[in-house]
């Protein structure tokens, strides 16, 4: 197989004493699509947050390009090329929908993405575009969170619970965008609770339990009730 | 009582008795020097109740020394109070302040309390600079027969403020550390450690600080009439100085380790100490004193007694809860 | 004096206030951090312009060509090798820290230059004054006032229109997530402080040639920005310079009853603002 666009290997991390991962490897291959599940507490987010750099890891347990970045700091990583959603969207809630698009541009990479393009991929955003973002409903929150990671132009998005707390009319809007922002380039690490959909849209699959790695291969190798056992710590 | 209580309740009596004595045994200059310390410690240790316990970071209270002074003056001059009764009384008065006052800055938004308590400071300053009957700007002095009611002797005199600071410092250590000690204590030590959790597991912060708010105005008044009591003067300036009645109690504070009785005590005896080494080059002491709080606040929150607990594993005066 | 003219000079005097406030307002909307040295910077870059005046030549409002851009540098610097280490949940390390460099500002400056009173001479400018409708308006408040609409305009323009702008407000809502869309959070915060110092590099010359100061005079200047601030609402520029206007009357119209009245007066008009209206008398709407 070609060489990973990002890799994890034998990855630990947690919140001072408190060790929530236990050297966690991964990797995602270029232009593709990682579902990374597991039950709540398993540490997926503090997986995306020790990868950007929120949570102390050291330097060669993340590999982008082949290259160490475990010593770049996170407020470079978006000019890298590595943006994240974050869990419960984390909208600036001083800036309008706009700004929040504008800032996640200005300081991200320039490329095909502009705000202008996340207004026509999501047209509800370009009506509401004045509105402070936090006036909006978590769905179409859910939609600028989206929109700020594109507009960085980036290699790479980790979707932290996209769809957790959305109608599932809504979720089908989100996921409809998918294949879409996939065939830009962009490669992505999805967390999601609905095991089967993020198996359909995945190319390989991660499960975590209790800050390890339980499973993971190609999605397809998987039927759902491997993946529910696997999940469960079965 | 608990065995680490009964200790400390023995080795603060046995350093009180010794201390009384002393009068017997030290010479003029040492007396004051110690009744200076006491009269340090005391405003230390309570500025530290308030700010490394209760999260209220003042840097007015030199308005409760001055008031506390004022007060006493005001009782022994106009109203023929003796002395040592208008201490009690000066506490009063402090303490309405404080009840005045704390409803009000209270509503200012995190570190903006700090400025509104220094705006308190100098609001009362400037009222009582006003008051021509107080002898405005230049201030007053005691009169020889209130002085002479102290006690007859100048020695004798001497010797009764030299006690009654101790009395105020030691009481003030005493009484901090039994509250720290008591229920009211775990709301507080509470409200340190997580102001958000203590709220929700049903402490009520409002009013938690308002009473250490009001209760350290007080005692903060009656520290400052004994201060003035042994000066004997008293003027706006120097009732109400921020230099002195805040800004070095502060950084003994920080130095010797907020949040910690022992801190207050330690950070005392440091800026004597300092003060005596560095008597000969003016005002050096206050940079020294101010560059030294801010490298402890830059790399050691917890000061110099946060680093000596954290090698040596044990602190003077045990308060039951594990800490940090 | 009549009420007229002591009302007009109150309001121009609400125009410095605003300077001094401005720069306060500003650090603590982007990092919640209060600098209580605040004044004491105001009189260090006083001192600077003095010393830059001495030495150059130069006309006092020249010399904020050198002055802006050192007090500028001073702010970044304190910001990022200073404050930036206190910063976090608990509030008391950053507000004893500029305590102390309030501290340690005062008496080096008492050190260096004695703690006579010093003054910047801006020449004519200091007393001229037109007349209008028979009042006399002195040039220099009026100067200093039209200043002090234009900080502010340029301040909320920077805060609500452009991209560090954008960055301040992102990072003081959630410094993490600005971190993750690419903001570097330490840099915004010295740049906000380096705005704050420019700021107060401004009020300081325009202070020091309005009147005299000395190495104490910084926490009287901090008190009446901050006083402006809470009179006027907090996160509102223009509510900053409302504050500052009521500040200055109350302060003129004080000193029409006694001289010894006039601080006082302020003092209390602040605490009533405060009994009355808590969140100030132009609250920001949201
Ligand atoms: N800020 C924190 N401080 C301390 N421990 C934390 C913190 N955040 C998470 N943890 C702990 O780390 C572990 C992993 O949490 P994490 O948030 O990564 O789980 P997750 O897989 O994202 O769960 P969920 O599906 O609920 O989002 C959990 O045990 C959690 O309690
Ligand atoms: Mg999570």
């Amino acid at each position: 197989m070609a060489e990973p666009l990002l890799s994890v290997k034998d990855l630990s991390s947690g919140y001072g004493d408190f060790q929530a991962l236990f050297g966690v490897s991964l990797e995602l291959q270029e232009n593709a699509i990682l579902g990374l599940v597991g039950a709540n507490g398993a540490g997926k987010s503090t997986l995306f947050k020790a990868i950007l750099g929120l949570l102390p890891r050291a330097r060669d347990m993340v590999n982008f390009r082949g290259k160490p970045i475990g010593n770049v700091k996170t407020e470079d990583l978006s000019r890298l090329g590595i943006v994240m959603v974050p869990e419960g969207r984390k909208l600036f809630r001083s800036l309008s929908v706009e700004e929040n698009l504008q800032l996640a541009a200005e300081y991200g990479r320039k490329g095909e993405w502009t705000p202008d393009r996340v207004f026509e991929l999501f047209p509800i955003l370009g009506q509401r575009r004045r509105q402070a973002a936090t006036s909006l409903s978590g769905g179409q929150q859910q939609m600028v969170a989206i929109g700020r990671a594109l507009v960085a132009n980036p290699d790479v998005i980790l979707f932290d619970e996209i769809s957790l707390g959305l109608a599932p009319i809504v979720v089908n809007d989100v996921y409809a965008a998918m294949p879409q922002i996939n065939a830009s380039g962009i490669s992505a690490i999805v967390v999601e609770q609905d095991v089967d959909r993020v198996r359909k849209l995945s190319h390989s699959l991660v499960c975590l339990n209790e800050g390890r790695v339980v499973l993971s291969g190609p999605s397809q190798d998987f039927t759902k009730a491997q993946l529910t056992a696997a999940y469960f710590g079965e | 009582m608990s065995k680490s209580a009964l200790r400390v309740a023995i080795g603060l009596t046995v350093i009180t008795a010794i201390l009384a004595a002393a009068p017997w045994f030290a010479g003029r200059a040492d007396l004051r020097l110690i009744g200076e310390i006491m009269s340090y410690m005391a405003l230390a240790i309570l500025w530290n109740l308030l700010a490394g316990y209760a999260g209220l970071v003042s840097v007015g209270q030199q308005a409760f020394v001055g008031l506390g002074g004022y007060c006493l003056f005001i009782c022994v001059i106009w109203f023929d109070f003796p002395p040592l009764a208008a201490v009690p009384l000066a506490a009063l008065v402090a303490g309405a302040a404080g009840a005045i006052f704390a409803p009000l800055l209270f509503r200012l938004e995190g570190a903006y309390f700090a400025v509104g308590t220094w705006v308190a400071a100098e609001t009362v300053a400037l009222i009582f600079a006003a008051i021509p009957s107080l002898g405005a700007g230049a201030g007053m002095s005691l009169p020889t027969a209130a002085v002479k009611a102290i006690a007859s002797s100048r020695e004798l005199r001497e010797w009764t403020v030299y006690w009654l600071l101790l009395a105020i410092g030691m009481g003030v250590l005493g009484g901090v550390y039994l509250l720290i000690r008591s229920k009211a204590g775990l709301a507080l030590m509470a409200l340190r450690d997580n102001p958000t959790a203590a709220g929700s597991l049903g402490v009520d912060i409002w009013w938690t600080r308002f009473w250490t708010y009001l209760g350290v105005a007080a005692a903060t008044g009656a520290v400052g009439s004994v201060i003035f009591l042994q000066k004997l003067r008293i003027s706006p300036d120097a009732g109400f100085s921020l230099n002195d009645w805040t800004a070095i109690v502060i950084f003994m504070v920080v130095i010797g380790g907020i949040g910690r009785i022992e801190g207050a005590i330690v950070g005392t005896l440091i800026y004597f100490l300092l003060r005596e080494l560095l008597v000969d080059y003016g005002t050096i002491y206050l940079i020294v004193l101010g560059l030294a709080g801010i490298l402890v606040m830059m790399f050691s929150r917890s000061g110099l007694w946060g680093i000596v607990e954290r090698r040596l594993g044990w602190s003077l005066l045990p308060t039951r809860r594990l800490r940090e | 004096m009549g009420i007229a003219e002591a009302i007009v000079q109150g309001v121009l005097l609400g125009g410095l206030y605003a300077i001094f406030a401005a720069g306060l307002s500003l650090v603590f909307g982007v990092m919640r951090l209060v600098n209580i040295a605040h004044g004491d910077f105001i009189v260090l870059a006083a001192y600077i312009a003095l010393m830059v005046v001495s030495l150059t030549g130069l006309h006092p409002f020249a010399s904020l060509l050198i002055v802006v851009p050192l007090m500028a540098l001073i702010g970044y610097g304190l910001q990022r090798f200073v404050l930036e280490r206190t910063l976090g949940e608990d509030l008391l390390p950053p507000i004893l820290v500029t305590f102390g460099c309030a501290v340690i500002i005062q008496n080096a400056l008492s050190a260096l230059f004695s703690t006579d009173a010093q003054r910047l001479s801006a020449g004519s400018i200091e007393t001229d004054s037109l007349q209008v409708a028979g009042l006399s308006i002195g040039v220099l408040p009026l100067l200093t006032f039209a200043i002090a609409v234009a900080i502010i305009a340029a301040l909320e323009f920077v805060f609500f229109r452009s991209r560090i702008g954008r960055a301040f407000r992102a990072t003081s809502d959630d410094p993490e997530t600005a971190q993750i869309v690419g903001v570097s959070t330490k840099h915004v915060f010295g740049l906000a402080m380096a705005l704050s110092f420019g700021v107060m590099a401004i009020a300081a010359v325009l202070l020091a040639a309005r009147s005299s100061f000395d190495p104490f005079s910084g926490p009287a200047r901090l008190i009446y920005g901050f006083e402006a601030v809470i009179i006027g609402g907090l996160g509102n520029l223009w509510g900053t310079l409302a504050g500052g206007i009521v500040l200055g009357i109350a302060q003129t119209l004080g000193a029409q009853i006694s001289p010894s009245f006039q601080i006082l007066a302020g003092h209390l008009v602040f605490f009533v603002v405060l009994a009355l209206k808590p969140r100030g008398l132009f609250p920001r709407m949201d």
